[in-house]
């Protein structure tokens, strides 16, 4: 896909997003808003993945470290064709396969379950090891979120990473600036983000996280990175596409009300109608 | 029980992983700065591109070996019973339990015996900490020839599997030809008429030892050895509660949640009967020699002799 339709795609993605959410009447669609422009660009161009073989063996791995934005991915495997973009609604409901936060059991591609934070990055380092090891080429990546970066065992795990220089590894911060209880800075700085990952062996680029074509030079230039993994430090809009959302906290973990949801869905309607006539 | 050889399981865990390297090609050893202390660093030696030191990094290492074995692989993930089951209990529990992985965590230093080192490193809860987790099996073996069968089960078994191991020498109770290690299944080492004894790990040679002096005094007291914590083979302790009408649970762990709140757990419903829990009374530990922690805390033999005589009156 070339960058404008990508783009399209991150805005229908936006679009599962909010009606996940909102059919869930909770979840989080701050940092999957957030997000959007980088699941689709993993899912849509950059990984080597297969929705009619969601466990074939040389696949790409993707793990959602920061997995309360699970509607984010979601939205992604849907529209990917993983399941059926109808069930995302279902998001969080009894019975539902969509759970609060991603289950590997339950959920076609979703490569490992996640959602206490800190652990997924472990989970694909040790996938990446898992390929080194066995003389397999496939790329693992992670998102991981800026508040979750305060947990501790992040840096375990990049320590791990780097000293084992694991080339196969993408490391994806979203640095939407802001969690729970507000501004990053504010509740525990985890800055200057790049120039931790970089005093732990990685790689580091720099991009605005919701420019598609600096997403695609940056995991390409992942891509050609040898001897070191490579952590994006993304610069994102939290709440990305939904005017009332945007670069507001409150809007972390909580659902749109129907009235919301209308104005939601007509802002995202504009900005589908603006990139069509790109 | 002097002249009887003793070994302790750590030992036989690291020799068990260093044989069977050969035969399964995707086993893959990790640790935690510990190789030397866990013995893994047998395995080490002999398959240095399938060892992997995750350094101080318990958590990390933990998820990694989540990670690893959705490529295939099957970690054994390695450390003290202190760090696996608690520091990196929520880790196990997410990232290992929930999605059910083909981890195995192989704990060692469990219990008092770590000695000298005192209570921070006495692991006295890991059994009710990973018996909680749905789908994780816990085994708790009594000797170095259990140790190293049930490692072989563990490798054979779909699903994460919890091993704990000791720091010092077990005596072997287990060497002879019609040994069977089989995940779930307890062992009947004794019969006897009067009060059942359900052992684990290291209670299991006190226990039978007991029994001997028991006898002496005309007290007929069975011993079961349950290597298995989880699956619990609730009905070969049923049964034997059926027919003793008298329980006792001996375990180097804490009282609570362990082998004697699992057991006690399974009698309420299908057989009660009364039932005195021989372990760790809800207390830390301290520093002292293996054998002398095991006096002071009643988990010798005497200990278990005098308990069982007291608990029938």
């Amino acid at each position: 896909m070339n960058n404008p339709e990508l783009s399209r795609m991150a805005n229908e993605v936006r679009k599962g997003i909010i009606t996940a959410v909102h059919g869930a009447k909770a979840g989080h669609p701050g940092g999957s808003l957030s997000a959007a422009d980088i699941f689709t660009f993993l899912y849509f161009e950059e990984m080597n993945i297969d929705p009619a073989d969601p466990k074939k063996a040389d696949r790409d791995r993707f793990v959602l470290s920061k997995g309360h934005t699970a509607p984010g991915l979601y939205s992604a495997l849907a529209h990917r064709g993983y399941f059926p973009v109808e069930d995302l609604p279902t998001l969080r409901h009894l019975g539902s396969y969509l759970q609060g936060h991603p289950c590997m059991q339950e959920v076609p591609g979703v490569d490992m379950s996640s959602g206490s934070l800190g652990q997924g990055i472990s989970a694909a380092v040790g996938m990446a090891l898992g390929a080194r090891m066995s003389g397999a080429d496939f790329r693992v990546y992670t998102l991981l979120g800026d508040g979750e970066i305060e947990e501790g065992q992040v840096w375990e795990a990049a320590m791990f990473a780097g000293h084992r220089k694991l080339d196969n590894l993408v490391v994806i911060v979203d640095n939407n600036g802001l969690q729970i209880d507000g501004k990053v800075e504010n509740v525990c700085s985890p800055y200057p983000i790049g120039e931790k990952f970089k005093a732990f062996n990685f790689h580091v680029i720099e991009i605005d996280g919701n420019d598609m074509q600096q997403i695609r030079e940056a995991f390409a230039q992942a891509r050609s990175t040898k001897g070191m993994p490579t952590a994006i430090v993304a610069h994102t809009v939290k709440g990305k596409g939904v005017s009332f959302m945007e670069g507001q906290v409150g809007w972390h973990g909580k659902a749109p009300n129907d009235e919301e949801y209308k104005i939601a869905m007509a802002d995202l309607e504009r900005i589908g109608e603006a990139l069509c006539q790109k | 029980m002097s002249e009887v050889k003793k070994i302790a399981t750590r030992e036989a865990y690291g020799e068990a992983l260093a044989e069977l390297g050969e035969s399964y090609p995707n086993l893959v050893v990790l640790d935690a700065d510990l190789a030397s202390a866990t013995k893994t660093g047998v395995f080490q030696k002999k398959f240095p591109d399938r060892h992997v030191d995750c350094g101080i990094a318990e958590a990390n290492m933990m998820g990694i070996a989540a990670g690893l074995s959705l490529t295939g692989k099957i970690p054994v993930a390695s450390t003290f019973a202190m760090f696996a089951a608690g520091r990196a209990y929520e880790q196990v529990r997410n990232s290992i339990g929930y999605p059910h992985l083909n981890v195995k965590i192989g704990a060692t230093h469990a219990g008092i015996t770590v000695g000298e080192d005192g209570a921070t490193h006495q692991c006295n809860e890991d059994i009710a900490l990973m018996r909680t987790i749905p789908g994780m099996v816990v085994i708790n073996p009594s000797d170095a020839v259990e140790a190293k069968a049930c490692v072989k089960a563990a490798l054979d078994w779909e699903g994460p599997v919890y091993m704990r191991f000791g720091r010092a020498g077990v005596p072997v109770i287990n060497d002879r030809e019609d040994y069977r290690f089989e995940i779930g299944k307890g062992i009947l080492l004794r019969e006897g008429s009067d009060v059942t004894i359900v052992a684990t790990g290291i209670m299991v040679a006190a226990s039978l030892e007991a029994a001997k002096r028991l006898a002496e005094e005309g007290i007929s007291a069975e011993v079961i050895n349950i290597h298995t914590i989880k699956p619990l083979d609730a009905e070969l302790i049923a049964a034997s509660a059926k027919k003793t009408g008298k329980v006792v649970t001996a375990e180097e762990h804490s009282v609570i949640g362990g082998l004697g709140g699992a057991v006690c757990e399974a009698l309420a419903e299908r057989m009660p009967v009364p039932v005195c829990r021989i372990g760790i009374e809800d207390v830390f530990g301290e520093s002292g020699s293996a054998s002398a922690l095991l006096a002071k805390y009643g988990l010798d033999a005497d200990g278990v002799y005098r308990k069982v005589k007291a608990f029938l009156g």
